[in-house]
């Protein structure tokens, strides 16, 4: 028996990583990264709410489950293009460095 | 049994993440990210979501970070360096975060009673109950994320490609 | 504690070790049976020295392997290096945990012939079998060579891509069935023997080619064996490697294969079942369990069999032609099916 207290607070701990991380990291594939982690930290809310909700009103709810779902689709929907930005940016630049590629024009 | 569950992929999860963070070379911190995801699912799994933790592994797991070290291999990206830029996040940067944590433990942690606990075994939600709401309720917005994906297939290959 | 429980858990301990030891004695056998067969197709004996019709070469095979020395280049990248092969081995040994070899015939509450069922099963298989593919990406990059790297870049996008028509290929059996639990799969398959297997009686028989061709690409078996072409790449993604490393590749290689045998058997040609329906059945559940398990080993043989042949037969695709194939030609056929599957349970289903 685990207080879904427990799985927010996780949830926090990763987000609070990815945030971190996001502001840090300096190659532009690891800035991305941490994006994904701040997704994934958010499905986890997403999942223990819907279980939250599930026990509150005594029948399953599914809604927050679903919500993961749309949430992943569209993760790699934004994978697929991000990394192909990133291929093309590397083309014109050939840097990864986001303090190099401050610039709009190629 | 939950709890040690629980604790093992927590502590996992968050390994993983503070891995992500201090590893300098990308491919380092996509593999820590791909332990953080699989941890996930067993998270997921604990919660009852047994399909998602499947699409947890199979999307982002088995797709998305193989499209990561995919491009970290391609392009051969090296080791990243320290600038300025990064001296001035770390001064704006963990403070914030550490503040957005703290934030966030103490609302959840203040409402524990109130969020209860959760059992193994309990409100488990079958592929066949995803698909019911799925399918019925949200069938519009299923199919404008099919639209989303053609258009994003489009659009990587339209930018990935070589210019003539 | 609970002696349920610890029934349970020692009973499903031994279970797992059982099926290991299986599944790796099978994956040498495997590997003997591939130089035997493509001997005879090549018009040569294959090994024939070690033992009677050389059937203790893969034993010499393993001691060789063990003793031989385990190098370590200078130039990799240590911790990936010798996690490569791990991951790729450990992935294809996994993914055999949620197959059904034989009859539900429960002993003490616990399935003998099914490690764990599972509810998701198909997806768990495909989520396995899509880690996998780290083992041979990470060991392209860290061994720090170019043939390598090549190799483990073909191998990257070579999975992703056939990775799609693999999984659609799968919806129309899913569709039949509407259940991922491969017990389930294999239950509906199993009224009228041959006529009720979803190759035959489902009409599924275009998945099934998709789910043959993408799945031979997916384990980079050829015609798909770009990754370690060896005319090109030496060896591809295993240049570097030696040993008994080289030969965790080599296990992962022939036990993916297992499983690929394994799935094809459960989804289109009926699992345990017997082609002749319940003529001949019946009996203790001795009789039963031995005939299912029995059924299962030679519809797994055969398309180990298949695999063999193939190899033996086809030239290997050029890199450009691969990817082609997979989006151009697998994928819209793969869609197609899904459509006229559903098309075709929807006219049966009543109208409310």
């Amino acid at each position: 028996m685990v207080p879904i207290a427990y799985y927010l607070v996780l949830s926090a701990i990763l987000f609070s990583i990815g945030v971190a991380a996001f502001l840090i990291k300096r190659n532009i594939i690891t800035v991305f990264m941490s994006i994904e982690l701040m997704l994934n930290a958010v499905n986890l809310t997403f999942v223990a709410f819907s279980r939250q909700w599930s026990q509150a009103t005594g029948h399953l709810q599914v809604s927050g489950q679903l919500f993961v779902f749309f949430v992943m689709v569209v993760a790699a929907a934004e994978a697929a293009v991000g990394l192909a930005i990133i291929i093309a940016v590397f083309r014109a630049r050939n840097t990864l460095n986001v303090d190099q590629i401050d610039l709009m024009k190629l | 049994m939950h709890l040690a569950l629980f604790i093992i992929f927590a502590g996992l999860c968050v390994a993983g993440a503070l891995n992500l963070l201090l590893q300098r070379h990308p491919i380092n911190s996509a593999l820590s990210l791909i332990v953080v995801m699989s941890s996930l699912s067993v998270l997921y799994l604990l919660l009852g979501a047994e399909f998602l933790a499947a699409a947890q592994v199979i999307v982002y797991s088995g797709a998305i970070m193989v499209l990561f070290t995919f491009v970290i291999m391609l392009l051969n990206a090296g080791r990243e360096e320290r600038t300025h830029g990064s001296k001035l996040a770390y001064i704006a940067g963990f403070p914030g975060a550490a503040a957005l944590l703290g934030l966030l433990a103490y609302i959840f942690l203040s409402q524990r009673t109130t969020f209860g606990n959760a059992r193994l075994g309990e409100y488990l939600a079958t592929t066949g109950d995803l698909s019911r709401v799925l399918f019925r309720d949200l069938l519009l917005p299923f199919e404008v994320t099919s639209v989303l994906i053609l258009i994003a297939i489009l659009g990587a290959v339209a930018l990935a490609r070589k210019e003539h | 504690m609970d002696t349920r429980l610890l029934a349970f858990l020692l009973i499903s301990l031994v279970k797992v070790i059982v099926v290991v030891v299986i599944l790796l004695m099978a994956v040498a056998y495997t590997v003997l049976l591939e130089r035997k067969l493509v001997g005879r197709i090549q018009n040569r004996w294959g090994p024939s020295r070690v033992g009677p019709f050389g059937l203790l070469q893969p034993l010499v095979d393993g001691a060789k392997l063990f003793l031989k020395e385990d190098l370590m280049p200078e130039a990799v990248y240590r911790p990936l290096y010798i996690l490569a092969p791990i991951i790729a081995l450990g992935c294809a040994l996994m993914s055999i945990a949620v197959v059904p070899f034989g009859a539900n015939i429960p002993w003490k509450g616990v399935d003998l012939f099914q490690i764990s069922d599972v509810n998701i099963g198909l997806l768990v298989l495909l989520g396995i079998t899509s880690i996998g593919v780290y083992g041979i990406a990470l060991s392209g990059w860290s061994s720090n060579n170019k043939y390598s790297l090549l190799g483990a870049l073909r191998a990257s996008a070579q999975v992703i891509s056939y990775e799609l028509a693999l999984g659609l290929s799968l919806i129309g059996v899913v569709l039949r069935t509407g259940s991922l639990r491969l017990r389930d799969i294999v239950d509906i398959q199993a009224t009228h023997g041959l006529l009720s297997w979803n190759f035959f009686g489902g009409f599924q028989f275009v998945a099934f080619f998709i789910y043959l061709m993408a799945a031979y690409a997916e384990t980079n078996r050829s015609p798909f064996d770009l990754p370690e072409a060896e005319s090109e790449l030496t060896a591809g993604y295993h240049t570097e490697y030696s040993s008994m490393k080289f030969a965790m590749f080599f296990m992962a290689e022939y036990g993916n294969m297992i499983t690929v045998g394994c799935v094809a058997t459960l989804l289109f040609f009926g699992g345990w079942t017997s082609p002749f329906g319940h003529f001949g059945q019946g009996g203790g559940p001795v009789s039963t369990a031995f005939l299912s398990i029995f059924w299962f080993v030679i519809k797994v043989f055969f398309f180990l069999f298949l695999y063999i042949w193939v190899r033996g037969t086809l030239p290997r695709f050029r890199y450009d032609q691969l990817m082609g194939f997979g989006w151009k030609f697998l994928v819209p056929v793969a869609i197609a099916n899904i459509v006229a599957t559903s098309f075709c349970i929807g006219l049966r289903l009543p109208v409310h």
